[in-house]
């Protein structure tokens, strides 16, 4: 039908085909699924930042400077919400030796990271004119920055064997202990004095913040969210392609010199 | 089958002696977390003289005073959290946000009279966000003065039309 078809294992990789029969089936659903979460994405995401930076009312202390909010608070709920599919991820693959969770888990990486810098960046941006310093060593602020850092020691881990299997294993282990980070980052506000406010929107009580403002930024959010998964998929997509290619070219480099060359060549 | 549950059981145990270390650790280091101390744990236990540290509160009402020092802007003004007010001096230039009822973080030392100095002050803001009509229109009805304390509860006002107030 699609890639996947195209790009069969060779015959008499019957282990290989077992090993990618899920991911077979996750391209053609991902296949489908992905122009959608694209989509979905990018319009939600427009229609919140416009709403949110355009026509959404001014606070009353912060005036304009609050429309950073519209970006650095979908960012922030998504540096933890990857985190967390990332620890998933690395559960699924050290428990169930699940193929596709290594994959996904190095795809999640980057883009994460990239979450948890824009929310880094926009935090500083916003906190230099409120509170009067671009950074300071609260136990919020510290605990994202170590998130980051926790994104990007995974990125350079899971690429820095050798064998794929081992480089998955070792940022499996280090996706899961970092993920105590997660709980420290969500309750720094109300465990410790912090400088960063505590949460606006929480599960017991009434948001404290207008719905002229809540709304672009639901909408944002939701609209973030979907890009972030769409590009997770779309890396994951590319990246069982490539694995698949791999195998391919693999496998005709081993086939290809018995015909030609002298077995001796081959060592 | 058994594998994979002794997988899953291993990784839950670690998690388990992970996630008490952190807390452990967490819970010991507890005071130099905190950002900043609140002038009723400063009442209870002072740094020593000329140690620096950062007070956190709200700005008392009523209790700022702006002065010239040397010709730069200077404010003097009572940090309080419900319990125990300190004096503050700071020579310098506020944050926009600086008001009356607002939570603050000033890095500075005490001075032997007992007021602190600050060198620094950074303004904390509340998890509240409204438009500039909805808070007017709080004041105007007498639900709310910010020098005072937080607003009411956010249901009362978080849909609160501004259309007619708006302008």
């Amino acid at each position: 039908m699609d890639a996947s078809a195209a790009v069969a294992p060779p015959a008499g990789g019957g282990r290989n085909l077992h090993r990618f029969a899920n991911p077979g089936r996750f391209l053609r659903l991902s296949g489908k699924v992905l122009p959608w979460l694209a989509a979905a994405g990018v319009l939600l995401t427009a229609a919140g930042l416009v709403w949110g930076l355009v026509f959404a009312p001014a606070d009353w202390q912060q005036g304009d400077a609050v429309r950073i909010m519209y970006i650095h608070v979908p960012t922030a709920w998504l540096a933890s919400a990857g985190y967390a599919a990332l620890a998933l991820c690395s559960l699924a693959s050290l428990v169930w030796r699940h193929p596709l969770a290594d994959l996904a888990a190095a795809e999640i990486g980057p883009v994460g990271a990239a979450a948890t810098g824009l929310c880094l960046a926009t935090g500083s941006l916003w906190g230099k004119p409120m509170w009067g310093a671009w950074w300071v060593w609260d136990a919020r602020l510290t605990s994202v920055l170590v998130l980051f850092f926790l994104y990007l020691g995974h990125i350079a881990l899971v690429r820095a064997f050798d064998d794929p299997q081992r480089g998955a294993r070792a940022g499996a282990i280090l996706a899961l202990v970092g993920a105590v980070d997660l709980p420290i980052i969500k309750f720094s506000v109300e465990w410790w004095n912090t400088l960063h406010q505590p949460a606006t929107i929480t599960l017991t009580g009434a948001p404290t913040m207008y719905l002229g403002m809540l709304w672009p930024l639901f909408l944002s959010a939701l609209g973030m969210s979907f890009g972030f998964v769409a590009i997770v998929v779309a890396r994951t997509r590319a990246a069982v392609m490539e694995r698949r290619i791999r195998a391919l070219l693999a496998a005709r480099a081993r086939d290809e010199p018995q015909h030609e060359t002298s077995p001796a060549g081959v060592a | 089958m058994t594998r994979k549950r002794r997988r899953l059981a291993l990784v839950l145990a670690c998690g388990i002696g992970l996630g008490t270390a952190a807390a452990l650790t967490l819970s010991a280091f507890s005071d130099s977390v905190a950002f900043f101390v609140s002038p009723s744990e400063l009442a209870q236990k002072a740094p020593g003289p000329g140690r620096t540290f950062r007070l956190g509160g709200l700005v008392v009402a009523g209790s700022v005073a702006r002065t010239l020092d040397d010709g730069r802007p200077a404010a003097t003004f009572r940090v309080g959290d419900g319990h125990s007010e300190v004096s503050v001096r700071y020579v310098g230039i506020l944050p926009d946000l600086f008001r009356e009822g607002q939570g603050i973080v000033a890095l500075g030392t005490l001075a032997p009279d007992g007021s602190f100095r600050a060198q620094e002050v950074l303004a904390k803001h509340d998890e509240t966000y409204m438009p500039k009509e909805v808070a007017d229109a709080l004041k105007k009805s007498g639900r709310w003065r910010p020098e005072a304390g937080p607003p009411p509860p956010a249901s009362t006002w978080n849909d609160l039309s501004v259309r007619k107030a708006g302008g």
